[in-house]
């Protein structure tokens, strides 16, 4: 037991990684129990990212070296920098972990009865776990080429399975392309700055980077980079044209995915600015420059949802709406952090709400692209003029959809009410009329959901909707599972937030703890 | 319908195209030595399809390459290249449990300036091995999907 | 002055891809633009592992007593061609599979998701 808690870095990005490359060989053998062999291995995955987490959270930050003589060991005898591959795990790491693996989970759950009559469902299903490979990658390294290498796995598999329905009808190979795109400039982009980081300093290691680093004007240049692309790839507003197309193009389960994705890449964002470079770089530009982005992206985004017709086009601006929230927090975090005396009062209470903020996001979100799937798979449209008296015939799809809208609208006692609560607190002792946008922009949300839940799912039953029944019960327990952990979350988060996201926060505004796990006190 | 080249282009080709099988397995076997290695080796492999598909048509060679079995090639070489990286688990995930041991692959490297000895470098080409395989048959499967696939446009266009 | 080049060619060939990429109005040579950024960063990545009159380095052979190059950025740049080779054979079969659904493959044509 110990020793599987030992290599439990490598076995949490390696299992999906086996079992994707098993996935043609037994999906030849044996086409039904492929997806239950997906879903006991996407569960193991869990399991172990939970021990992991009891371990971080009481010991302290992990360390895995990979192909070295001992997996703790990071520098070698004789030298004074690593030289592997490390894999270096904090608090802020395995939370984003935490909700990588769940929703993996749960998508493989959901795809069992949602993709059943779907042809080519191994290659479905390899890619599923190749993505879940690049996320987990993502979160956990601590190597700034290996989260390039990574970064592109999950692009790549996020893009072929959005492209994955272009059989029936072009439009998801042009979302296809549209992303990939993006996705290929993004990856150039943070190529080339980690090419200037090794040009510079000799070493590819993040700790190594953080603690020799001059901020001469080749960093300048890459923080910039590093800083838009990130921001490209987590879909924030000017950079947001291909979230509405790609989300709602992709099937049900993997749009959920790729919400998770797309908050990895944010995650990236917050590594780069605050254990890179922490308080070297001038905080209080960059952080304004991440506080305007996050507004444009609230407001643009909301107001462009109110007039979809689509129902997970609505959703997809939704999520970037709730994007601009992420980086409101945490950019008034950054605006702070040379400051001790504002970033005791406020600024770490803004950063805790906006991180508590991803992982309320990630489930609520979830569920709501999972209730659309749920219509999809009965109705077959996508359509909220065509769609309409559904609650008489779907019950529980309706109340999830009920607890998934409530709890984005910020409506106690879910989990969306908690998050928000924190951050306007903290964001209007920052600077009023931030707080006043986000209020906004919250009424804004409630009246959109309003208006979906109006159209699909109130009214009389219609003719053509005589025969709809509920869904699957896989699908219901991917979508009760998420219910559960909404309600959960709002009727106690402060237990969540004093034992998950209040380490996460340290670990992320501390950089003298990151280096010091890696370089050993030199 | 066979739109096969002309008969010096295939006689070039029987006669080549074993060489390019074998160059590329070399490049792909000295990896640990000289530059090349897996992913290179596999290429230059991969091309050796790409003659055949151009010179007799994607009909023609229907019969000689089969995509099911260049699958099956695609899945080997990369369950064992993560076989081998799971080897090694009882130290560490990519531990090179063969270097230095005497076996297979087995002997120590010399380190400076010599001419290259193949028995040494532990998993390493074994690990290349596995990804030539993979990349050979992964680019062999592209070839032939997107030639299959290239007639579809080819119609619209002379319609 | 000379030992510039190389970083002048960077430059120049991701001008051109970003050129490419805002002006182009096919599809395939929307990806062309994207190969050739993707050249421009794998040959700034070798160029900055180079010393002055250095060999290649390979211990196999070898000539005597001169430095060798870094090896570190061309195992870099091996890393990127083969994430280079996978994104273009993908997103040149996604261009293929655009023109068999929508018979164009002009950008301004191909346009169903709108706002």
């Amino acid at each position: 037991m110990s020793s599987i808690l030992t290599h439990s870095p490598a076995l949490v990005m390696a299992l999906p990684l086996l079992a994707a490359f098993l996935t043609p060989v037994v999906g030849r053998f044996n086409r039904k129990i492929l997806g239950w062999f997906i879903s006991v291995i996407l569960g193991l995955t869990l399991g172990i990212t939970i021990l992991m987490a009891i371990q971080i959270l009481t010991n302290g930050s992990m360390i895995y070296v990979f192909g070295g003589s001992e997996a703790g060991l990071t520098l070698p005898s004789g030298y004074t920098v690593p030289i592997r591959i490390i894999f270096h795990i904090d608090a802020m790491g395995i939370f984003m972990g935490l909700i990588t693996a769940v929703v993996s989970f749960l998508a493989a759950i959901y795809s069992l009865s949602f993709m059943q009559k779907e042809s080519g469902l191994e290659k479905y299903y390899a890619l599923l776990l190749l993505l879940a490979t690049g996320m987990f990658g993502m979160e956990f390294t601590g190597d700034i080429f290996n989260f390039f290498v990574f970064l592109e796995i999950a692009s790549i598999s996020s893009v072929a399975l959005i492209a994955f329905r272009s059989t029936l009808s072009g439009e998801p190979a042009e979302a296809g392309y549209k992303y990939m795109v993006v996705s290929s400039i993004s990856a150039l982009m943070v190529l080339f700055a980690v090419g200037l980081f090794y040009g510079q300093y000799d070493v590819l290691n993040m700790a190594t980077i953080a603690s020799v680093m001059q901020f001469t004007q080749l960093d300048k240049i890459a923080l910039i980079l590093l800083v838009t692309v990130l921001s490209m790839k987590a879909g924030s507003v000017p950079m947001h044209m291909w979230t509405p197309d790609a989300y709602s193009e992709a099937p049900a389960a993997i749009t959920m995915v790729l919400v998770a994705a797309s908050q990895a890449s944010l995650y990236a964002l917050f590594r780069v600015s605050f254990s890179l470079y922490n308080i070297s770089l001038n905080t209080v530009t960059i952080g304004w420059i991440i506080i305007i982005l996050g507004v444009l992206s609230m407001f643009i985004g909301v107001t462009m949802a109110i007039i979809q017709k689509d129902i997970k086009r609505l959703m997809a601006y939704h999520a970037i709406s709730q994007t601009g929230y992420m980086l409101l927090g945490v950019g008034v975090g950054l605006a702070v952090l040379a400051n001790p005396v504002a970033l005791d009062s406020f600024g770490i209470k803004a950063m805790e709400g906006s991180i508590f903020h991803i992982m309320n996001h990630a489930m609520y979100k979830g569920l709501l692209f999972l209730t659309a799937g749920a219509l999809f798979y009965r109705t077959g449209t996508r359509d909220l003029n065509k769609m309409g008296g559904l609650a008489n015939n779907m019950f529980y799809t309706t109340i999830f959809f009920i607890i998934g809208a409530a709890a984005i609208a910020g409506i106690p006692p879910f989990n969306g009410f908690a998050s928000k609560l924190i951050i306007y607190e903290s964001v209007y002792k920052f600077n009023p009329l931030l707080s006043i946008i986000a209020m906004l922009v919250s009424i804004l949300t409630l009246a959109s959901f309003v208006k979906v839940f109006h159209s699909a799912f109130l009214g009389p039953k219609l003719e053509q909707y005589k025969k709809v029944q509920e869904v699957p019960k896989s699908m219901l327990f991917a979508m009760a599972t998420l219910a559960c952990i909404i309600v959960l979350f709002g009727l106690f988060p402060d237990v969540i937030v004093k034992n998950l996201v209040h380490p996460a926060v340290m670990a992320l505004i501390n950089q003298t703890n990151y280096t010091a796990t890696i370089l050993g006190g030199i | 319908m066979k739109n096969e080249m002309s008969r010096i282009v295939r006689t070039v080709t029987t006669l080549i195209y074993g060489f390019i099988i074998v160059y590329g397995f070399y490049v792909i076997a000295h990896g640990h030595l000289t530059p090349g290695g897996g992913f290179q080796g596999g290429a230059i492999a991969a091309s050796a399809f790409a003659l055949l598909v151009v010179t007799y048509g994607d009909q023609g060679v229907k019969d000689f390459l089969k995509k099911d079995i260049l699958s099956l090639v695609e899945s080997t070489g990369l369950v064992l290249f993560i076989a081998f990286a799971f080897f090694g688990l009882g130290v560490t995930f990519f531990y090179n449990f063969m270097a230095n041991s005497g076996g297979l692959f087995g002997n120590s490297a010399i380190i400076g300036i010599n001419p290259g000895d193949l028995n040494t470098g532990g998993i390493i080409p074994i690990m290349n091995i596995a990804v030539g395989l993979e990349v050979l048959a992964a680019l062999g499967v592209i070839i032939l999907t997107m030639s299959v696939g290239s007639k579809n446009t080819k119609k619209k266009e002379n319609s | 002055m000379i030992g510039n080049f190389p970083y002048i060619a960077v430059a120049i060939l991701i001008g051109l891809g970003v050129y490419t990429l805002i002006f182009k109005k096919n599809l395939i040579k929307i990806a062309i633009g994207i190969t050739l950024i993707e050249s421009g960063a794998n040959l700034f990545l070798i160029t900055l592992g180079y010393r002055k009159g250095a060999v290649a380095p390979i211990y196999t052979q070898a000539p005597e007593g001169m430095t060798m190059v870094l090896p570190t950025p061309q195992a870099l740049t091996l890393t990127s061609i083969v994430i280079g080779v996978a994104t273009t054979a993908l997103i040149l079969s996604i261009a293929m599979i655009i023109y068999k659904k929508y018979g164009t493959i002009n950008t301004d044509e191909v346009r169903r998701l709108k706002e």
